[in-house]
């Protein structure tokens, strides 16, 4: 099966640092230093105290499927999901390098990253 | 402070067309407020205050404020997504409850059909700015996989089935079947629905609604005005807004926003969901009317799968008869945006207007609800409660 071009993220000044780390091939995730709670999408204000600066801190790469749905009507088929990080946020991805049919939610998933049509690469998951 | 009995729905209609290639979206947006002020007996000259949302041509109110040549002291251009309507429905007894207008006009119209848009199957980046769209554009994330994935979150959390969703298209068919302007005339089953090709799983086609040009407007005006009007006063009691999102990464996808805005709008109504005698529900897919009504109390959280089972959503034979319209499964979905026909079939209920063979006896107590935008991430939700006089 030919690979799906994935669309290029654009990178600004809140979430530069995110993308510089997947070039090297780092899943970093946004961490507040007052809650120390991670959060999804990652922005420059935590979502949940909105106090503190955020850090970038290594990520295990670990999580389970929480939903997803195989886009058929595709030219080429994809699996859009959330999967629920080991950190604890829930993020929206890709599931990938997998039977999609075999697929289930609760599924234990590992991070890997896919190139993009001419920007850094995305975050995706495949089965354990 | 309460809108409850503040202000009435004096005029309500919806354009005929489902596909207008020969209109212009300002048109439409024009003949549809045109239709609305002679179901109300009123005119432009008594219209001082202007809703409409991004479906409106030109950024705002401002474009068809000048088309139509109104003359306002009150202007609201809330966006919500498809529920947009529903909302501008209760700010506009807001408005007039403060003395800011009298005579309100909310429009909808679109051409979505003869545009040739793909909305729901295609991935868009709408806006550079929102700082979501680089996590979410590169994934495919489209109108229908999102729902897709509330579905399938939905049926592992709950054993809601393929079969208890197309029991919502089965239902709305029952109704379009006496809609003479529908797009999906023809009454269909269970079977037809999960045999139709699948979008994104585990969604079908026929989970889906469909694409039509049209649109459709409303008048509210206060108490003073309504009172010397000859059509059947359709009060507006109660209502709710809210913003669902992600919360930062910690969500339940099998939740909507009417699960706040539900509570908000019967506490202000006085009333409960069992007092209802017809619901319009928001249904750009199946998925979405199923967790609304659970969200709204129709039922207990989880139990939707089996309520909308058997029939029970369709007139005369089951306990919450919904969009009898056909809504936007079978009968239209103007813009892309189902929030104003919901409305319109709900003041057609309680004016005795709706179809002999869809009318629900007795319907003094009706509730429109809607969903904007985009259920499996962020999406608007509103309630609007209202009661014949």
């Amino acid at each position: 099966m030919a690979d799906r071009k994935i669309p290029s993220p654009i990178a600004n000044t809140e979430t530069q640092a995110f993308w510089d780390a997947a070039r090297t091939g780092r899943f970093v995730l946004p961490t507040c230093t007052a809650c120390r709670k991670a959060h999804w999408y990652p922005r420059a204000i935590c979502p949940f105290c909105a106090d503190g600066t955020i850090e970038w801190r290594d990520a295990s790469g670990k999580g389970t499927i929480y939903t997803f749905s195989v886009m058929r009507r595709a030219k080429e088929p994809y699996v859009i999901a959330y999967v629920t990080l080991a950190e604890g946020p829930t993020m929206m991805t890709n599931i990938v390098d997998c039977n999609f049919d075999a697929l289930r939610i609760g599924q234990p998933v590992n991070v890997v990253f896919k190139e993009t049509e001419n920007g850094p690469p995305v975050p995706m998951f495949r089965p354990q | 402070m309460t809108i409850k009995g503040k202000a009435y729905i004096a005029g309500a209609y919806e354009h005929p067309t489902r596909h207008a290639p020969d209109k212009t979206v300002a048109q439409l947006h024009a003949e549809v407020a045109l239709g609305a002020l002679q179901d109300a007996g009123l005119t432009r000259d008594d219209v001082d205050g202007y809703f409409c949302a991004a479906d409106a041509p030109g950024p705002g109110a401002a474009t068809m404020a000048e088309y139509l040549n109104l003359k306002l002291r009150h202007v609201d251009s809330t966006e919500m997504g498809g529920t947009s309507y529903v909302a501008h429905a209760a700010h506009a007894a807001e408005a007039i409850a403060l003395g800011k207008c009298d005579v309100a006009l909310i429009t909808l119209a679109g051409r979505p059909r003869s545009e040739g848009m793909a909305t729901g199957t295609t991935p868009r980046l709408r806006d550079p700015n929102q700082p979501e769209g680089s996590w979410e554009f590169p994934y495919g994330l489209t109108t229908a996989n999102g729902y897709a994935m509330c579905a399938m979150r939905h049926m592992h959390q709950y054993g809601t089935t393929s079969e208890q969703l197309a029991w919502i298209k089965v239902a709305a068919s029952h109704h379009a079947q006496h809609n003479p302007n529908a797009m999906l005339p023809e009454v269909i089953t269970v079977a037809d629905v999960v045999n139709s090709p699948v979008i994104a799983d585990p969604l079908h086609r026929l989970d889906c609604c469909v694409i039509s040009d049209g649109g459709g407007a409303l008048v509210i005006v206060k108490p003073e005005i309504a009172k010397t009007l000859k059509r059947p006063p359709v009060k507006i009691i109660g209502a709710g807004e809210t913003v669902k999102h992600l919360s930062g990464g910690t969500f339940d996808l099998t939740t909507s926003g009417a699960a706040r805005t539900g509570p908000i709008a019967f506490a202000e109504a006085g009333i409960k969901p069992a007092d209802i005698k017809y619901a319009s529900i928001y249904d750009s897919f199946t998925i979405t009317v199923l967790m609304q009504i659970e969200d709204l109390g129709f039922c207990a959280k989880g139990a939707g799968g089996k309520f909308v089972a058997d029939g029970n959503l369709i007139s005369g034979v089951g306990k919450l008869p919904f969009n009898t319209d056909g809504g936007g499964l079978c009968n239209n979905h103007p813009s892309n945006r189902g929030g104003m026909t919901k409305i319109i079939e709900a003041v057609r209920q309680l004016r005795g207007e709706a179809h002999p063979a869809v009318q629900v006896k007795n319907c003094n107590l009706a509730l429109a609800q809607g969903t904007g935008m985009q259920l499996g991430t962020r999406h608007c939700s509103a309630t609007l409660i209202m009661e014949r006089e």
